[in-house]
């Protein structure tokens, strides 16, 4: 599926968006997998991950993921009160609107970091929602963390110092 | 014979002196400490400078104990030069560590903070606009400043570092025992820290239950009962995700643990952890009801990455824009998930 991402903000020029998603073993990866089974048709910018639970999601993961270069991070789980492991997508909930709430200081979108609910037979909600998220992203440019906060260039006189 | 003791250096870079006082809370155990080490530099409390330490050989210092965050040109110049004539480097207290307070500059840039420090704070007075230069040509010559850096930096994103005393500042027992193991010659590996494995909670008399957080209080809003544990009262404590070490002392009189200690061993991002295990105990089912609550968590980056920012996976706020229009960028229009989808 070709897209032209320049169409939303023109900084992709270089290359695509990329989102990581972290989906629980239980719903949101099997929804995935009928969606690839039932050939429908998603953005090709999601890089999914599974993890048993929604619940096991340490907001280290994300920030990591952000770091790292992602420009978004989409976590999935089972609706609530559908959870395997009783209460561990109420967990997420909470630790991703804190998570939201602290990344925007750090100066990310709150919408880079989105949290959703698939069960194992929503294929087409899987789909939507990552298209929807592209979309975000899109909009919202690149991320390249690395690039533009960890700032190495002020050091431009330090090999000099270092002798 | 005076050659034959171990050297012992300490430096301060960007750092408020604390550390530097903590060394003598040691109390009269000091004088073993000058008795067993040869105190070669010590810009604090000794008269010697710089050009004292250029002139030794490279690794002459045995052991040198260096606090404080690297926020300039000069700062990073001490580094390298200690890193070059220390033999071990101690990372000595949170700012050398972590980046602690000074680092919090992170969440804005240079250029905001000369803007407000030299313009813009009401009590400024500077009519003529008189910024720091870094080269300033008086009828003597010219002079210099070091440059004042965008990002705050840990000592070990700067120089390589042998061991880290965690603290702001640092517990007397822990310094003493960072010495005497270093006397002794029984060292822990390279890159250890040098303290607890456990949490403040672990170190806390407070009795603790099942936490259901309905409301955060700022300390002056509540008088908290003596021997429950604080979370449980809604005052926000770093305890639950801050290694141990100091004895729990903050708890002790009634206040959160603000998290000096740094994330436990293993952790990558203490702020990280800490935003997991403060938020799996937030009371509700529902992102209204959770959002209410954290409503009243002013700051969450501020309480989180307190004494980490420059040592976190991000370590900086990203910024877009800049003298003093800075944002946390900007989108026109989110796209909504459509309702039919959602059950």
């Amino acid at each position: 599926m070709a897209h032209d991402y320049n169409e939303f903000n023109p900084a992709w020029e270089e290359r695509t968006p990329v989102i990581i998603g972290l989906l629980c073993n239980w719903c949101s990866y099997r929804a995935a997998d009928l969606a690839g089974t039932s050939r429908f048709g998603y953005p090709a910018t999601l890089r999914d991950l599974r993890i048993m639970c929604t619940g096991r999601l340490d907001p280290t993961f994300v920030v990591k993921a952000l770091r790292e270069g992602a420009d978004g991070v989409l976590v999935m789980g089972c609706h609530p009160g559908q959870c395997h492991y009783d209460a561990g997508n109420y967990k997420a909930m909470r630790r991703m609107a804190l998570l939201r709430r602290t990344l925007v200081q750090l100066g990310v979108h709150p919408d880079r970091v989105q949290l959703a609910w698939a069960s194992a037979s929503q294929g087409t909600v899987f789909t939507e929602m990552v298209k929807n998220m592209t979309e975000t992203i899109a909009r919202l440019g690149p991320l390249n963390w690395q690039d533009t906060a960890f700032d190495e260039s002020q050091h431009k006189e330090m090999e000099a110092i270092r002798g | 014979m005076a050659e034959q003791k171990p050297k012992l250096a300490l430096y301060w870079a960007s750092s408020c002196g604390g550390c530097e006082i903590s060394v003598l809370a040691v109390h009269e155990k000091i004088l073993d400490v000058a008795a067993a080490f040869d105190i070669v530099f010590w810009p604090c409390a000794m008269d010697f400078k710089e050009e004292d330490v250029a002139a030794m050989d490279d690794g002459e210092v045995d052991v040198c104990l260096f606090n404080g965050a690297i926020r300039n040109d000069d700062n990073a110049h001490m580094a390298h030069l200690m890193r070059r004539k220390s033999k071990v480097l101690v990372a000595y207290g949170s700012c050398a560590m972590e980046g602690c307070i000074p680092g919090l500059a992170n969440f804005t840039d240079r250029e905001h903070m000369m803007n407000f420090i030299y313009h813009d704070s009401p009590s400024t007075d500077n009519p003529e606009g008189i910024e720091p230069q870094m080269r300033t040509t008086v009828p003597e010559g010219e002079l210099t400043l070091p440059e004042f850096w965008n990002t705050v930096k840990t000592l070990d994103q700067v120089v390589p570092v042998d061991y880290y005393l965690p603290g702001c500042p640092p517990e007397a027992k822990w310094t003493l025992a960072a010495i005497e193991a270093i006397l002794s010659g029984q060292l822990p590996p390279p890159g250890s820290v040098i303290g607890m494995d456990v949490t403040v909670c672990d170190e806390c008399s407070r009795t603790r239950s099942e936490k259901h957080i309905k409301q955060f209080y700022r300390p002056y809003e509540i008088i908290p009962e003596p021997d429950i544990c604080l979370l449980d009262q809604g005052l926000f404590c770093a305890g639950i995700a801050t290694r141990a070490g100091c004895g729990a002392l903050c708890p002790q009189v009634n206040m959160g643990c603000r998290g000096c200690y740094g994330p436990n061993e293993g952790v990558v991002d203490g702020g990280a952890k800490l935003i997991s295990a403060l938020a799996s105990v937030v009371d509700g089912a529902t992102p209204e009801e959770i959002d209410a609550v954290l409503e009243t968590l002013p700051d969450p980056a501020g309480y989180f990455y307190r004494f980490s920012l420059p040592h976190s996976l991000l370590r900086r706020t990203h910024l877009v824009g800049s003298n003093g229009t800075r944002t946390v960028e900007k989108i026109t229009a989110t796209p909504q998930l459509d309702p039919k989808l959602k059950d």
